[in-house]
């Protein structure tokens, strides 16, 4: 928070504490929410290259910056951007016009609102609130509506139809993701995602993938079926429905739906790296001890030593392997039937996330080492 | 400041719930109603009351006003005729409505509930943890109206499912864990024939 003391100091020194307060947490958000946003155009633009890369295609390699060739395909999602904005939209006859517009930005709205409690670092974060965790289990489950709200303001079967098999996919998965998020509460013993994160300190084996493997599988999965990406996305179902709920959409509203879902896997990635995967912890702590304290100098190093302990860095990576894992499903996975997704959810998920979460809890009240030792 | 705030919810939170009971269209109803549950968790989190805020949103925003939306949309209401009989049933709802009105005044009027009668209470401090304090309650001081609270909605659960089964089932369905694990050998069958000399 050092640059924003510096700015409150050399360019809002004329405000007074209130206004700057508010003025701060908007320029948090603003710095939260522009790399957040290009992190999602990047990623639409990552998932048509390497799903080509796996499907032996060449991928987006046209648009590039100021006819530089090597950039080829890097100008794709800008491209795609300014064509989105400058698109018709197109508001269906007898469609309410007022929900219709709404929806996208509460779908979209409710993906960055969870951000305001995720901890980047150490000390970075917009907010460090105690209720963390519920926070963002009420925000998540928020989202549900921009969906419903779509379907039903298109005035469109097509979209209605949509709508109920996503609403009834996020309500379903939604339970065992809730469940899955418990069973970390219970390890952490706290509700507080920093505190949750630093519950996990002391190398990989610390991070509560290991005790709450299962839980993280389930976590994971879900987090898959909530954002109807594949193998779970019949709301897509092109052979049967178009695309959805979001069929009547155009031009920005479609586009903003498109970055709501972005956003979205790019949340759950990071929540699952928060919660799971030790967040900004690096993986390499514990390893001086390890191999004798011969690398220890290593870490102590001017910038190998940065990059080597913990940092927001080693959360980026966290997250850019579970996006990975999320385009290598497209990639690789059938569509699910839909009877069958919703037995994976109720029948599968749900029972397994209640048995691990006894596990859990005697796992934590027997202080098993070397997770819930307590200090 | 937090004057402004508190009046700005509570003017969302009247005038939401009022639009609750007088717009026509169910669906509108229901997301007004939503509108009213965000405000008054708005209200909540000014009180410092962050679990019972946010575990307002989760639970009434997030899961039971989805299936309202859900079962609302479905329907096909005619407001016209919901609408007929209004003059005629009005002098009956409006008695209720003003012996209601009267009852409750009564009971949580500024008499009972009035700001003299409660000190305003204490500001906790930063690291006050809403959620263990509240755990801690739940679990010691009301642990045995908690778990009646409990038992009684694990009853009202099996209660429901009992009550939308009708019988054995009727229908042939699949069944997708007979699906999931069958083997090559249990649906193909490859067939050696020995190839016929053309004639």
């Amino acid at each position: 928070m050092s640059i924003l003391g510096w700015l409150q100091q050399h360019v809002f020194f004329w405000m007074s504490p209130p206004w700057w307060t508010m003025t701060s947490i908007l320029l948090q958000i603003i710095a939260l929410v522009i790399p957040l946003m290009l992190a999602v155009a990047y990623l639409t633009f990552a998932e048509r290259k390497i799903i080509g890369w796996m499907q032996v295609r060449m991928g987006p390699n046209r648009v590039t910056f100021f006819g530089i060739p090597w950039l080829g395909g890097w100008g794709q999602p800008i491209a795609d951007a300014f064509k989105l904005i400058f698109k018709e939209i197109i508001i269906p006859a007898g469609a309410n016009r007022f929900l219709f517009l709404l929806a996208p930005v509460l779908a979209l709205g409710s993906a960055l609102a969870a951000w305001a409690v995720i901890p980047l670092d150490a000390t970075m974060g917009v907010t460090d609130v105690n209720a963390g965790l519920l926070y963002i289990l009420a925000m998540t489950s928020v989202g549900v509506y921009g969906v419903i709200i779509a379907g039903w303001a298109s005035n469109s079967k097509y979209a209605f139809l949509g709508a109920l098999r996503s609403a009834a996919q996020i309500v379903a998965y939604e339970i065992a993701m809730g469940f899955a998020l418990v069973s970390v509460l219970i390890a952490a013993g706290s509700l507080n995602l920093r505190d949750i994160v630093l519950r996990q300190d002391g190398g990989m084996a610390h991070w509560f993938w290991l005790p709450l493997l299962p839980m993280f599988v389930v976590y994971f999965i879900s987090g898959v079926a909530e954002t109807n990406r594949a193998p779970f996305d019949v709301a897509e179902g092109e052979s049967e429905i178009v695309a959805g709920f979001h069929v009547e959409y155009s031009g920005m509203g479609f586009a903003v739906f498109f970055l709501a879902e972005y956003a979205n896997m790019i949340l759950i990635a990071t929540l699952a790296s928060v919660m799971f995967l030790g967040g900004w912890l690096s993986p390499l702590q514990g390893l001086a001890e390890l191999w004798g304290g011969s690398t220890e100098s290593l870490f102590a190093t001017a910038y190998v030593g940065t990059f080597l302990g913990h940092g927001l860095h080693w959360l980026v990576f966290k997250v850019m392997f579970l996006l990975l894992l999320f385009l290598w499903f497209r990639a690789t996975f059938p569509r699910y039937r839909y009877d069958q997704i919703m037995r994976l959810g109720w029948k599968v998920f749900i029972p397994m996330t209640i048995v691990w979460l006894i596990v859990v809890a005697v796992l934590v009240m027997a202080e098993v080492p070397p997770w819930f030792q307590r200090a | 400041m937090e004057q402004f705030i508190f009046w700005a919810f509570a003017a969302m939170l009247v005038f939401s719930a009022s639009m609750v009971i007088t717009v026509r269209n169910p669906v509108h109803a229901v997301l007004f109603l939503v509108v009213a549950f965000v405000a008054s968790s708005g209200l909540w989190l000014l009180l410092e009351a962050e679990f019972l805020a946010i575990a307002l949103v989760l639970v009434y925003v997030g899961a039971v006003m989805v299936l309202f939306l859900f079962v609302v949309m479905m329907l096909d209401i005619n407001v016209a005729k919901l609408r007929e009989g209004f003059i005629r049933y009005l002098p009956v709802g409006a008695t209720f409505a003003v012996a209601t009105i009267v009852a409750m005044g009564l009971v949580v009027g500024s008499r009972n509930f009035g700001l003299e009668r409660y000190a305003a209470p204490a500001r906790e401090a930063a690291d006050y943890n809403n959620t263990a304090e509240l755990g801690t309650l739940l679990y010691t001081r009301f642990l045995y109206p908690f778990e009646i609270a409990g038992l009684v909605l694990l009853v009202a659960i099996i209660a429901a499912i009992a009550l939308s089964i009708r019988g054995a089932r009727q229908i042939k369905t699949p069944k997708p864990e007979r699906q999931v694990e069958v083997r090559r050998e249990e649906r193909v069958r490859i067939v050696k024939m020995p190839a016929e000399k053309r004639t």
